[in-house]
């Protein structure tokens, strides 16, 4: 079992799961954009596993793995440079305080 | 405007008319107009001087139209026998449909300028006088300009529709002019209540109107009267009538009548030129221009006759115990107006006209005396305050005595010639009630006129004592008017009256009434002085004579030498006789509950109709309406909530929509 497709899978989703729960949870924005790492790299995990241990994936899912890297990097640029942004602004980290489009 | 319609009215004469006939009937119309724009416009800065181009234009308009009725009257070139037309412009070219704005002068028109431009124009006069201390001054000639320039295109108008127009614009001075102290609520009451009741009636002319239209296709009036034969009998009926809509409600006929005491809250020289001598008088000429159409349906003419001497018997018996002068002379009016119907209704349409001109002069002088006596007596209406005031003012009263007997109808005057004529026919065209009923109110006339006078001339002054000492006779302006009025009530039936059977006026109408005459079968029948016609005669008289006999012994009398005191306490004992006298006085003095009638008919029951259709549009109309509107605002502010701006509840719903969607695949594919 330790070794197989079904143990990465699982591992994938608890971690997808704590990522999911982190976004949805906390009010911080860093915390949320680290959960939304959190959760593209559970992905990434799924997708290395399905690589290992499929064959007629083993080239496409190393591809696909790095390219979800370089978004993920992407992401977190700008989504860290947003935050940084409103909190020049705002002098808050709290997404609930972000309220200003509903005023 | 007036350049141009002299330009208008020469430019057409070139179409083989008389280039300067045709500007002088322009100018009779175009004046009046004229002194309307320019007093409106600088009248105000004028002051007390406001009058002079008023009544300068009047007078001008007098002046042409005599010289024009002489033309006409004479059967001068062009006019001959049946009258001279002319087109000024056309106004309304839209394809089929063709108004044209023209002139028509005949005898009918001749008659009616006649009483129009003299009484228009010694009521301007008088106007000076009257309202001297008034100010509104400038105004008030305004708008007399404006009425002379309605009634005259009114009368001289060859056009339906141009007729339609002027007779609104009566109507809107009427109202201007009912209303002219509109500070006063029941002056603004009265102009509203005039406009309203004109309306009703103007609805059925202008119906008529259109009738006209659908059915022959134009709406120029000769053209009309010309091809109205082809039409059915039923149209002819429904256009006949629907004219006399109007006429009913310009004319203040039964059960339209409730507008004509009302509107005497009026300053007393617009009763006289409006209320009593010249618009009222528009129904009479309107019947009488389209008396070709009423001659097709003698069904219709009954109804005319019917109305008008039913409104003569009702209004005779209101008048009798009203105790306000001009409204005792208003339901006079009324009674006059409706012989005047009733003459029109038995086909007798040269004594109508007649009796319009007769009573046009001494029902106007009548006013203006009147206007006199309250000028005397400090704005006092009240008859039962008045008395004794022959010895005060003495032109006043020997005028109104005239123009008392000249109702009455006691020979030679001018009433006596035109009454007679119109109850003469009635018998001899075999309208026997008409005629019964037109020789009772032949002698109310002669009662309530001379109750009248008892009442304001004879006897003792019944006002304060302090005030007798003030009351003097009116200044030149209005007396001069008076004397000059007097005169044709005095000469007018000698003059075009005589001789009886034949006389001149019959020979003037003559050829206006040709084809309605020939249609409805009247012949020249021979007159019978020492037969039926003069044992007619002596009857109206004797009616006439008996009514105003009374009236001296019970009101008083102060002739030389017939002298006796008003006797209060005997009008009292008659009154109180029994209870059908007790109805009868009480039914007089509330006007037959005319007003409460349609006070129940249309305000409360009318009120309570218009309360539930009104309800009915609030709740149920605008109801449904408001109702989806407030549908989709309430669900749009429910979903409003859905958007809290917390990026959370977003991912959450993504969360949960994800997990929904995931799984309801997952159940579908484990199927």
């Amino acid at each position: 079992m330790s070794n197989s497709l079904d143990a990465y899978l699982i591992l994938s989703a608890i971690l997808f799961s704590i990522g999911t729960f982190g976004f949805l949870a906390r009010r911080n924005a860093i915390s949320m954009l680290m959960s939304i790492e959190l959760m593209l790299n559970a992905v990434n995990l799924a997708i290395v596993a399905f690589g290992a241990f499929v064959p007629d994936l083993a080239g496409d899912a190393a591809v696909i793995a790095l390219m979800v890297m370089a978004v993920a990097a992407a992401e977190a640029t700008v989504g860290l440079a947003i935050v940084i942004a409103i909190f020049r602004n705002r002098r808050t980290p709290l997404v609930d305080e972000y309220d200003s489009l509903r005023r | 405007m007036l350049g141009g319609l002299l330009a208008a009215a020469e430019g057409e004469a070139t179409g083989g008319g008389d280039a300067t006939l045709n500007l002088l009937i322009t100018l009779i119309v175009a004046l009046p107009m004229a002194g309307f724009l320019v007093t409106a416009l600088v009248g105000r800065r004028l002051g007390r001087q406001a009058h002079w181009i008023p009544v300068g234009v009047v007078v001008a308009s007098w002046l042409i139209a005599m010289y024009v009725v002489f033309q006409s009257l004479t059967g001068a070139e062009p006019f001959g026998a049946h009258g001279y037309g002319f087109t000024i412009w056309e106004w309304i070219p839209a394809g089929d449909f063709v108004v044209s704005v023209g002139f028509f002068v005949d005898n009918l028109t001749a008659c009616l300028l006649i009483v129009v431009t003299t009484i228009g124009m010694l009521v301007h006069v008088y106007s000076i006088g009257y309202m001297g201390h008034d100010p509104g001054y400038w105004r008030f000639f305004a708008y007399l300009n404006l009425f002379m320039f309605s009634m005259l295109l009114l009368v001289l108008a060859d056009n339906f529709l141009v007729v339609f127009v002027a007779w609104e614009l009566v109507g809107l001075c009427s109202y201007l002019l009912i209303g002219f102290w509109y500070t006063r609520r029941s002056a603004a009451l009265a102009a509203k209540k005039a406009f309203i009741v004109n309306r009703v009636g103007d609805v059925g002319f202008a119906l008529g109107i259109m009738l006209i239209w659908v059915s022959l296709g134009t709406l120029d009036i000769r053209e009309v009267l010309e091809r109205i034969g082809e039409l059915d009998p039923t149209v002819i009926a429904a256009i006949a009538l629907l004219v006399f809509c109007g006429a009913v409600g310009k004319s203040a006929q039964f059960p339209l009548h409730v507008w004509l005491p009302d509107a005497m809250e009026g300053p007393t020289p617009v009763s006289a030129l409006i209320h009593a001598a010249t618009m009222v008088n528009a129904g009479v000429y309107l019947v009488a221009r389209t008396a070709d159409i009423y001659a097709h349906v003698p069904g219709v003419m009954v109804v005319v006759a019917a109305v008008g001497i039913f409104t003569a018997i009702l209004a005779a018996s209101i008048a009798m115990t009203q105790t306000d002068i001009k409204r005792v002379l208003a339901y006079s009016t009324l009674s006059q107006l409706g012989y005047m119907f009733a003459a029109l209704g038995v086909g007798a349409f040269v004594a109508a006209i007649f009796h319009l001109m007769a009573h046009g002069f001494f029902k106007g002088l009548l006013f203006l005396d009147s206007g006199s006596v309250i000028h005397a007596v400090h704005e006092e209406q009240d008859m039962r305050r008045m008395g004794g005031l022959s010895k005060k003012i003495r032109i006043t009263y020997w005028t109104m005595l005239i123009g008392s007997l000249a109702i009455a109808g006691i020979p030679p005057l001018a009433g006596f010639f035109s009454k007679d004529e119109i109850l003469g026919e009635a018998f001899k065209f075999g309208f026997y009630w008409v005629w019964a009923i037109g020789f009772v109110v032949a002698g109310l006339t002669a009662f309530y006129m001379f109750r009248l006078m008892g009442m304001t001339f004879w006897g003792s002054f019944r006002g304060p004592r302090e005030l007798w000492d003030r009351i003097h006779e009116s200044p030149p302006t209005m007396t001069i008017p008076l004397i000059l009025l007097a005169i044709p009530s005095v000469l007018l039936g000698l003059a075009i009256g005589l001789p009886l059977g034949d006389s001149t006026i019959k020979h003037w109408l003559e050829p206006v009434f040709e084809e309605a005459d020939e249609l409805l079968g009247i012949g020249h029948g021979e007159y019978a002085l020492f037969g039926v016609d003069g044992a007619l005669i002596l009857m109206s008289v004797g009616i006439a004579t008996l009514g105003l006999v009374v009236a001296w012994r019970l009101f008083g009398v102060d002739l030389g030498f017939l002298r006796r005191d008003p006797q209060p306490e005997r009008v009292d004992a008659i009154a109180q006789a029994n209870g059908l006298t007790r109805f009868l006085y009480r039914a007089s003095l509330n006007k037959w509950w005319f007003d409460e009638l349609n006070h129940l008919l249309f305000i409360v029951i009318g009120g309570r109709a218009a309360a539930a259709l009104w309800w009915f549009d609030v709740r149920v109309i605008d109801g449904t309406v408001n109702g989806i509107g407030r549908f989709f605002v309430d669900v749009g502010g429910g979903l409003r909530q859905v958007q809290t701006g917390r990026v959370q509840n977003y991912a959450l719903g993504i969360a949960v929509g994800l997990l929904l969607m995931a799984g309801a695949y997952l159940l579908i594919a484990s199927r």
